[in-house]
């Protein structure tokens, strides 16, 4: 749906966008400058404002950068413990089937601590979409090394860059993740670029299509970045990312749910 | 059809839950009390409960919390080293405020111990157990019956006070068959309307959040304060105890669950042998009923508390007790039951000391 509307207040000017009015608070957000989790934050709640689920909507917050999620996200949530949010987004799905269900999880909530919830709410084929944002690194505690963390990447408690010896080799947990017969749509997204973030929109939206439909686990990673962790300028963050991240998790449907 | 059955006590838990109109189960089996799991899988099911295996304990006190924070009657179960992992879950839960119920089928610890029936986690169940400032209202059955009544009662205490509570049962109470009468009980009267819950947020309101997070020690400060106004709360409003042969006695025992039956069988004999024993068996561990025990402490001679474990509740006693009296402790750990005799044996020796010291009295 194009937001396409004529504001007195641009003196003529087309208004070709609008943040939803609805769905996202007025709280500031506390994220870094060129941080991700903004853009995917606000993707989530203008895919729930323009499908008119925000009564329908219930959200599970991870431990990490965005254990506020709640405080930007006009919808229900829960906070859960480092690791559990799909534990917890289980129980809520079972007991409110008819509700939408998704979790927000980062690389070290989802794919390091919380790696068994993880694998069996997926091979349980709940419900629900998990949404995984990984940028290879521990944010809210200022930079250490994640299990996504490239070899060779430095990082407070990989000074030296990661090496396979020491920290054995990043966790593809997407690729693991779409091996399980329960599960029903994997991609993996980002949000650098205005067309990024288009694309994740329409991942996010046929995610509530499909849930809708009770097609099983949706899977979103989106590859993200972290300035401040990685020590750069957003827009070198983003060139790393691309240059970096993107060949070992390359952005792409892994899979899709038959037709 | 009669209400009265023949029943494990593990059955007679989960039979009971379902009457109370719990909606849905998340556990994980382990000896001793992985007949819960079973019998809702197949009973609960068949009546319309929610029941999930799930990977592990932690993913199943996650789960409670899931669950309770949309505003489900929910409940899971375990026995120690199970309840161990749900330690972390636990606190949040209770800094949440989410009512749920938590069954301790208790066996001897520490590490994976054994099977056995113990009394090992009274000190996790009643004083923390996670981190944080934070309490279970913890129930102590010490019959097969208790095992089905408490658990409408502790849902019904988790209800109004918005806090986890748990039945703290051993693996005898939970193996053991016994005679069982339900009682009339209606959950659609009893459970609570729940405001908070996240069910989805309509225009007409706020947004609900279940969360443990309040990153502003002022705000943080102000949350603990509240909780620990509740708790005393509870304990002025829903402390129990039963008293046994206490109007005449001389000596008090102190016991709860399993080894509060086995006091009384003690009492009994230390009576034919013109001992003049009693027993107070605290009910709720946690409120635990220091002031009947204080007043108790008044008009005895001696206390004597028999636990499986240690000695754990027997610091509570003392608390209680004030150095009015002696406090002496009898207990039998890792999975050893005592027999009624040696807990006279224990008995004699405190009243020959009592002989001794107080010579001139006798």
């Amino acid at each position: 749906m194009e937001n396409t509307m004529v504001d007195p207040k641009l003196d003529g000017l087309e208004c070709v966008y609008h943040r939803p009015s609805e769905t996202l608070t007025d709280t500031l957000l506390h994220y870094c400058p060129g941080c991700g989790h903004g853009v995917v934050h606000r993707i989530l709640m203008e895919v729930v404002e323009e499908l008119g689920v925000q009564e329908e909507t219930i959200g599970v917050a991870p431990v990490g950068c965005a254990v506020f999620a709640y405080h930007y996200m006009n919808i229900d949530m829960q906070e859960a413990a480092h690791g559990r949010a799909s534990a917890v987004a289980t129980a809520i799905k079972r007991l409110l089937p008819d509700k939408y269900v998704f979790s927000y999880q980062g690389d070290g909530d989802l794919a390091a601590i919380g790696t068994a919830e993880t694998i069996h709410t997926a091979n349980r084929g709940e419900n629900i979409l998990i949404v995984f944002i990984n940028n290879a690194i521990y944010g809210m505690t200022g930079g250490q090394m994640a299990p996504t963390t490239l070899l060779g990447m430095k990082t407070t408690t990989s000074p030296t860059g990661r090496t396979v010896e020491v920290a054995g080799y990043p966790l593809k947990i997407t690729e693991l993740v779409a091996t399980l017969p329960g599960v029903a749509y994997v991609t993996r997204q980002a949000v650098h670029t205005p067309s990024a973030a288009r694309f994740l929109k329409k991942a996010v939206t046929k995610a509530f299509q499909y849930q809708k439909e009770h097609r099983g686990t949706c899977f979103i990673e989106v590859v993200s970045n972290c300035p401040s962790g990685w020590k750069m300028t957003p827009l070198e963050a983003n060139k790393w990312m691309e240059k970096n991240m993107f060949p070992f998790y390359p952005p792409g449907d892994i899979k899709v749910p038959h037709e | 059809m009669s209400d009265i059955k023949l029943m494990k006590g593990n059955e007679a838990l989960a039979e009971a839950a379902i009457r109370a109109g719990c909606q849905a189960y998340f556990g994980y089996p382990i000896t001793p009390q992985s007949e819960i799991l079973e019998y809702l899988a197949d009973e609960g099911r068949k009546r319309g409960m929610i029941v999930l295996q799930a990977e592990s304990e932690v993913a199943s006190i996650n789960m409670v919390y899931g669950g309770a924070g949309a505003g489900a009657r929910v409940m899971t179960s375990s026995s120690s080293p199970g309840i161990s992992l749900m330690q972390e879950g636990l606190s949040y839960i209770a800094s949440a405020e989410l009512p749920c119920l938590v069954v301790n089928v208790n066996r001897g610890g520490p590490g994976l111990g054994t099977i056995q029936p113990s009394q090992g986690d009274y000190f996790q169940a009643t004083k923390g157990g996670g981190h944080g400032d934070y309490r279970l209202i913890v129930l102590a059955p010490s019959s097969v019956q208790e095992m089905a009544d408490f658990v409408f009662d502790a849902f019904d205490l988790a209800d109004r006070y918005r806090n986890p509570a748990m039945i703290l049962a051993d693996g005898a109470l939970g193996q053991m068959m016994e005679r069982v009468e339900f009682r009339t009980y209606d959950p659609a009267a009893r459970i609570p309307a729940k405001p908070w819950a996240t069910t989805g947020k309509p225009r007409s309101r706020e947004r609900n959040i279940i969360t443990s997070l309040h990153i502003q020690p002022e705000k943080m400060e102000q949350i603990n304060l509240r909780l620990q106004e509740k708790y005393r709360l509870i304990a002025e409003k829903e402390t129990r105890s039963e008293s046994f042969q206490t109007e005449d006695a001389e000596f008090l025992l102190v016991a709860y669950g399993l080894a509060a039956r086995i006091a009384q069988g003690a009492v009994e004999k230390a009576r034919e042998q013109g001992i003049r024993a009693g027993l107070l068996r605290p009910i709720t561990l946690y409120p635990f009923p220091t002031d009947a025990i204080r007043t108790l402490a008044e008009h005895v001679r001696g206390v004597l508390v028999v636990e499986m474990n240690a000695g754990q509740m027997v610091e509570d006693v003392r608390l209680a007790v004030e150095g009015r009296v002696p406090v002496a402790f009898y207990g039998r750990m890792g999975g050893i039951v005592a027999t009624p005799d040696e807990v006279v044996r224990a008995l004699d020796v405190m009243v020959k000391k009592d002989v001794e010291l107080n010579a001139e009295a006798y």
